[in-house]
């Protein structure tokens, strides 16, 4: 059966609560990383646009979002198929009536839910930088808020049909993700990607041959130290997720923050090496999009797995990582600034995976085979909703900004001033263009 | 063809889920789930192609 949510003691409460009050920082540092990977001239515009994001997923999340996700023994929606019952959809009540925010496992459970629907809307943000207009940035963040999150996560973490996989079919487990790798990550980079296509590339990222044009990050230490509030942030997320949703004992926070650490640590060091062996030189924005998918990759699988296995799937997250985002951008056209669709996307794909594969949950093939419908709900399912509903919002209420707004950048275009006032000319390949 | 693409996709994801219904055997519902995933594959590389198009890309 799927695990009911615990009754804690007071010191895992406060454990628990200590543990939530560090997530915010994940948020912060994928912010900074985003920033940091964008153009100069679009800095303030995305610092803005990840507050107005988080603002909007709250909110929208508290109205709608979390009566659909619901929690561990909430109310749901069932329907019956061959013999079994399938939990699709929580039945709790809208603005969070009703729930006691008293420390309670159920309230301790929105709180991490909360933030981490914030921390899923932020990722789409990377692959939008410089060209997604703020209005259309909002309204598809209360899609994602409001309907497609809640809807997958209450299938992981509300006690749905696809945690419940090995109690109707003896599938190991049921599907395994405790820190949010396919929830949070997954969903984040699979609306990455819908956003990268349907915005199209920026102007001057790719000739008229389909060449690619280098338009680098404009501040290396914005990333770096994203990536060290992320690791913080990470440990948070992992440790409160894996004593809520997993019902693990709070000692194993400490073999969750090891693994944690582990994980981004080797994958930074292998996107540094690839990225050395390549191009002489380790390149800041892989390394740190390496990183941050070694964070990711962890999450799933952060308390099932021994030290060495957790360094073994960041060094994959990691090499996985940097190869693709060059084949995104290479091969297939997608101009993703801030490697969101491969460092949460493929990375998150990673992690699920892993978990079936590497650690102590993954004891014989029924495990492997609940992670793997796991993956197919999420190219089979999630992508294609989310990408329909951008697409829909699209049509509605255009998302990309005018050229003009590329030109000028979005922090003048959007909000009247820039971030670095002290720059003012731009010496990029658009100026040059427009002259 | 990205229409389809996606359509595929979810075709690849009915195929997994009948594959877990309909089947009780441990062999045939991994062989099923597989092929899903090997549909659901297809439909992806559709999906990419459709918007790896010339027209696209940026100038």
């Amino acid at each position: 059966m799927p695990p009911s949510a615990p009754t804690f003691s007071d010191a895992t409460t406060v454990l628990c609560i200590g543990l939530i009050l560090v997530v915010p920082l994940a948020i912060a540092g994928l912010s900074l990383i985003n920033t940091g990977l964008g153009r100069s001239r679009s800095a303030a515009h995305m610092m803005m646009s990840s507050l107005g994001v988080i603002s909007v997923a709250a909110i929208v999340y508290f109205l709608v979002g979390f009566a659909w996700q619901g929690y561990l023994d909430s109310a749901g929606y069932f329907f019956t198929l061959g013999g079994k019952q399938w939990n699709w959809l929580a039945a709790e009540r809208f603005f969070l009536r009703g729930l006691p925010l008293d420390g309670s496992a159920p309230s301790l459970s929105l709180w991490l839910e909360m933030l981490s629907v914030c921390l899923a809307a932020i990722i789409p943000l990377g692959a939008g930088a410089d060209r997604w207009r703020m209005s259309a940035m909002l309204l598809s963040t209360m899609l994602l808020a409001g309907w497609t999150y809640p809807l997958f996560a209450h299938w992981v973490w509300g006690a749905g049909w696809l945690s419940a996989l090995g109690a109707n079919y003896g599938l190991g487990q049921g599907f395994l993700d405790v820190g949010g790798s396919s929830t949070i990550h997954c969903v984040g980079g699979l609306t990455a990607l819908s956003i990268a296509w349907i915005l199209g590339p920026r102007r001057g990222k790719y000739s008229r041959e389909g060449t690619p044009m280098a338009i680098p990050g404009h501040n290396a230490v914005y990333m770096t130290f994203g990536c060290l509030l992320a690791l913080m942030g990470w440990i948070g997320l992992n440790g409160a997720g894996a004593i809520l949703f997993a019902g693990v004992d709070p000692g194993a926070t400490v073999l969750i923050g090891v693994n944690t650490l582990l994980s981004a640590a080797s994958a930074g060091l292998t996107a540094a090496i690839i990225t050395k062996i390549r191009f002489r030189k380790p390149d800041v924005s892989l390394s740190v999009n390496g990183w941050v998918g070694g964070l990711v990759a962890s999450s799933a699988a952060c308390v099932y797995m021994l030290p060495p296995e957790a360094v073994v799937v960041g060094a994959i997250a990691g090499g996985l990582v940097t190869l693709s985002i060059e084949w995104f951008e290479l091969r297939l056209g997608v101009d993703d600034p801030g490697g969101a669709v491969s460092a949460h996307g493929l990375g998150g794909l990673w992690g699920v995976l892993a978990a079936g594969l590497i650690g102590s949950a993954a004891n014989g093939h029924g495990q492997l085979l609940a992670q793997i419908v796991g993956i197919a709900t999420l190219l089979g399912f999630v992508f294609p909703l989310t990408y329909g509903m951008n697409w829909l919002l699209d049509r509605i209420h255009r998302q990309r900004v005018e050229q003009e707004g590329e030109r000028q950048g979005m922090d003048l275009f959007e909000l009247g001033a820039g971030a670095y006032p002290e720059f003012v000319t731009h010496n990029d390949e658009s100026s040059q263009r427009g002259m | 063809m990205k229409i389809l693409g996606f359509l595929i996709l979810l075709a690849g994801w009915a195929i997994v889920l009948a594959a877990l219904v309909l089947l009780a055997k441990e062999g045939a519902r991994g062989v099923f789930v597989f092929a899903g995933v090997g549909v659901e594959v297809t439909g992806l590389v559709l999906v990419i192609r459709a918007h790896m198009a010339p027209s696209g890309l940026g100038d």
